[in-house]
């Protein structure tokens, strides 16, 4: 049998376990497996590609392999839990740069060959997904990181001007398209000659890079998650634009699985926020913060200090938790375990309520408080908690503010009809904030000077250890 | 029919099938699937080695080895952060 066949049928094998892989992943009890499970499934498809190409240089391949995996494996043994977003980002811009590296690669090797236009137009498509991806990306990264304000960046003519780009990126992947035919453009569509590809392939690039940074810069931190799992989709979507490229399926299939995984979380950071997509990408949301948080500050609120607090929570029933943002920057979810541990050796019921979009990417405060031990069958979801608040003594917000807003219920409000943890159902909320400087969404919080409300200040992982002691002594 | 045409069959398809098969992932797995879905993006690994493997200029060996390199952080980072990550969910 032809070794090529051979190679197809693991690949197909390789295939099979990627899907099965990816629906362990999506279930606690078999997720481990389901990773274990797709990673064998890409080493099987990497390994069949060496044994089935034939490989010029094995020491240039080897040693790149190896690079790559050092720094791959350091990274994700070293990184701590709290920077997870930032390294996911990373890792989303390199799969999109690895793609547009590789079209870039075909786009060389066959420049001026006339391939046709189909391999022009996929050429085309996967340098554009994968170099808006990897820029894109690095800027998240930034954000994230800290390096990039968080704030939406925004300047005049800013949607016109990424129209412009968006149709001048297009018009010259047209012209590349149209060039791999190997026949000259008509004069009316481009002033182009086939050997000028190579400026224009530049310009495409470049092109694309700067259209990922503009896409992304005007996002503010808090749509963050929509954002890295829109370009995980991004990142999908350009390995299987270079399967086309390269007429290889298994490209296709995994890169599309990937697509597909990025875009369903998408849509559900969407509805958790009750945004459209669009709003998301163009609404540069919470750039009028500042003229509303003037307001805040002139109605009294009820401050409580460590002791007063861990009164409360130590003589309740019942203490939902509901963490957000500051929870992570603080990296005070050690601290907060051990309140909760203190709590529930005293008899008090503790649960945590986690809003989808909490944090910076999808399932941020899951991710942050399986790293401090919590129990995952502890952690429930909107729906979940909220059907509970009624019956809860009292709840504990630590860094959160805007899924706790009661100005989601409030037509008029820019945060209206998101779905929101109704904290103030429960007979005492204390709000564990640095000061009472709006959230990301730029408005007041109406909670913070309701009658059950306490508002704990200070810095989240100080004053949970000092929660620490007096809860123990209490 | 064309190579083409087999591809976007293969594409619509292999789209619906991911969708149904991670369409009810719970919250708390919502970074493990999106770093181990990451994870296998770096599959363009495959047309790296390709055509780094057949590279006969200078420009699509450069451009092949960015690509080798770039995509195996991606795999090898992005299956091992999610092991790590799933290692700490348990129920107690």
């Amino acid at each position: 049998m032809d070794t090529s066949i051979i190679a197809q049928i693991a690949y197909l094998v390789s295939a099979i376990l990627f899907v099965s892989g990816i629906k362990q992943l999506s279930s606690p009890a078999t997720a481990r497996s389901g990773n274990v499970r797709a990673s064998v499934a890409m080493l099987l498809a990497i390994v069949v590609t060496l044994l089935d190409n034939r490989i010029l240089d094995w020491t240039t391949v080897a040693a790149s392999v190896i690079a790559g995996a050092v720094v791959g494996g350091v990274l994700a043994r070293k990184i701590e839990m709290t920077a997870m977003p930032q390294l996911v980002a990373v890792f989303n811009g390199f799969g999109g740069g690895a793609s547009a590296a590789v079209a870039a690669a075909e786009f060389v090797r066959l420049e001026g060959s006339g391939p046709g236009l189909g391999t022009g137009v996929t050429i085309v498509l996967s340098t554009l997904i994968g170099a808006v991806t990897f820029s894109g990306s690095l800027i998240a990264f930034g954000k994230l990181q800290g390096i990039v304000t968080g704030k939406p960046v925004t300047f005049p003519l800013q949607k016109i001007l990424n129209a412009l780009l968006f149709l001048g990126v297009l018009w010259v992947g047209a012209l590349l398209a149209h060039a791999g035919m190997g026949t000259a453009a008509p004069s009316w569509f481009a002033p182009i000659h086939t050997d000028m590809n190579h400026a224009f392939f530049l310009a495409l690039v470049a092109g694309a890079l700067i259209l990922g940074v503009l896409l992304v810069i005007p996002i503010g931190g808090a749509d963050m998650p929509v954002v890295v799992s829109l370009l995980n989709s991004y990142s999908g979507l350009a390995a299987a634009a270079t399967g086309f490229v390269l007429g290889n399926m298994m490209l296709i299939i995994a890169g599309s699985l990937v697509g597909a995984a990025g875009l369903i979380l998408t849509q559900l950071m969407c509805k958790a926020m009750n945004r459209s997509l669009g709003n998301v990408a163009f609404g540069a949301f919470g750039t009028d913060g500042p003229a509303l948080a003037a307001k805040t500050g002139e109605r009294p609120v009820r401050d409580v200090d460590a002791e007063q607090a861990a009164m409360v929570l130590a003589y309740a029933g019942s203490v939902a938790v509901v963490p957000g943002y500051g929870l992570a920057v603080a990296q005070a979810q050690h601290e907060l375990k051990k309140v909760c541990d203190l709590l529930e050796e005293r008899g008090v019921r503790v649960r945590f309520g986690v809003h989808p979009v909490a944090g910076r990417m999808p399932g941020h405060m899951n991710v942050l408080l399986a790293e401090a031990d919590v129990s995952y069958d502890k952690l429930l979801d909107l729906d979940d908690i909220n059907a509970e608040f009624d019956t809860t003594d009292v709840v504990l917000i630590v860094g959160a503010n805007d899924v706790v807003n009661p100005a989601a219920h409030d037509p008029d409000s820019v945060i209206a009809g998101m779905p929101i943890l109704d904290v103030d159902r429960a007979r005492t909320v204390i709000v564990m904030k640095r000061s009472l400087s709006p959230g990301f969404a730029g408005i007041d919080n109406d909670l913070f000077y309701m009658e059950n409300t306490l508002m704990f200040f200070g810095d989240a992982r100080q004053q949970m250890s000092e929660l620490v002691k007096e809860v123990r002594e209490a | 029919m064309g190579e083409l045409l087999i591809g976007l069959y293969v594409f619509v398809l292999a789209t619906l099938a991911g969708r149904e098969v991670i369409s009810k992932v719970p919250p708390t797995l919502h970074t493990p699937l999106m770093s181990g879905a990451n994870a296998i993006s770096g599959i363009a690994i495959i047309g790296a080695l390709v055509v780094t493997g057949a590279a006969d200029t200078p420009w699509v060996k450069v451009l092949g080895i960015a690509g080798i390199v770039m995509a195996t952080i991606n795999v090898v980072g992005g299956f091992m952060v999610t092991d790590r990550m799933l290692q700490m969910f348990r129920k107690r």
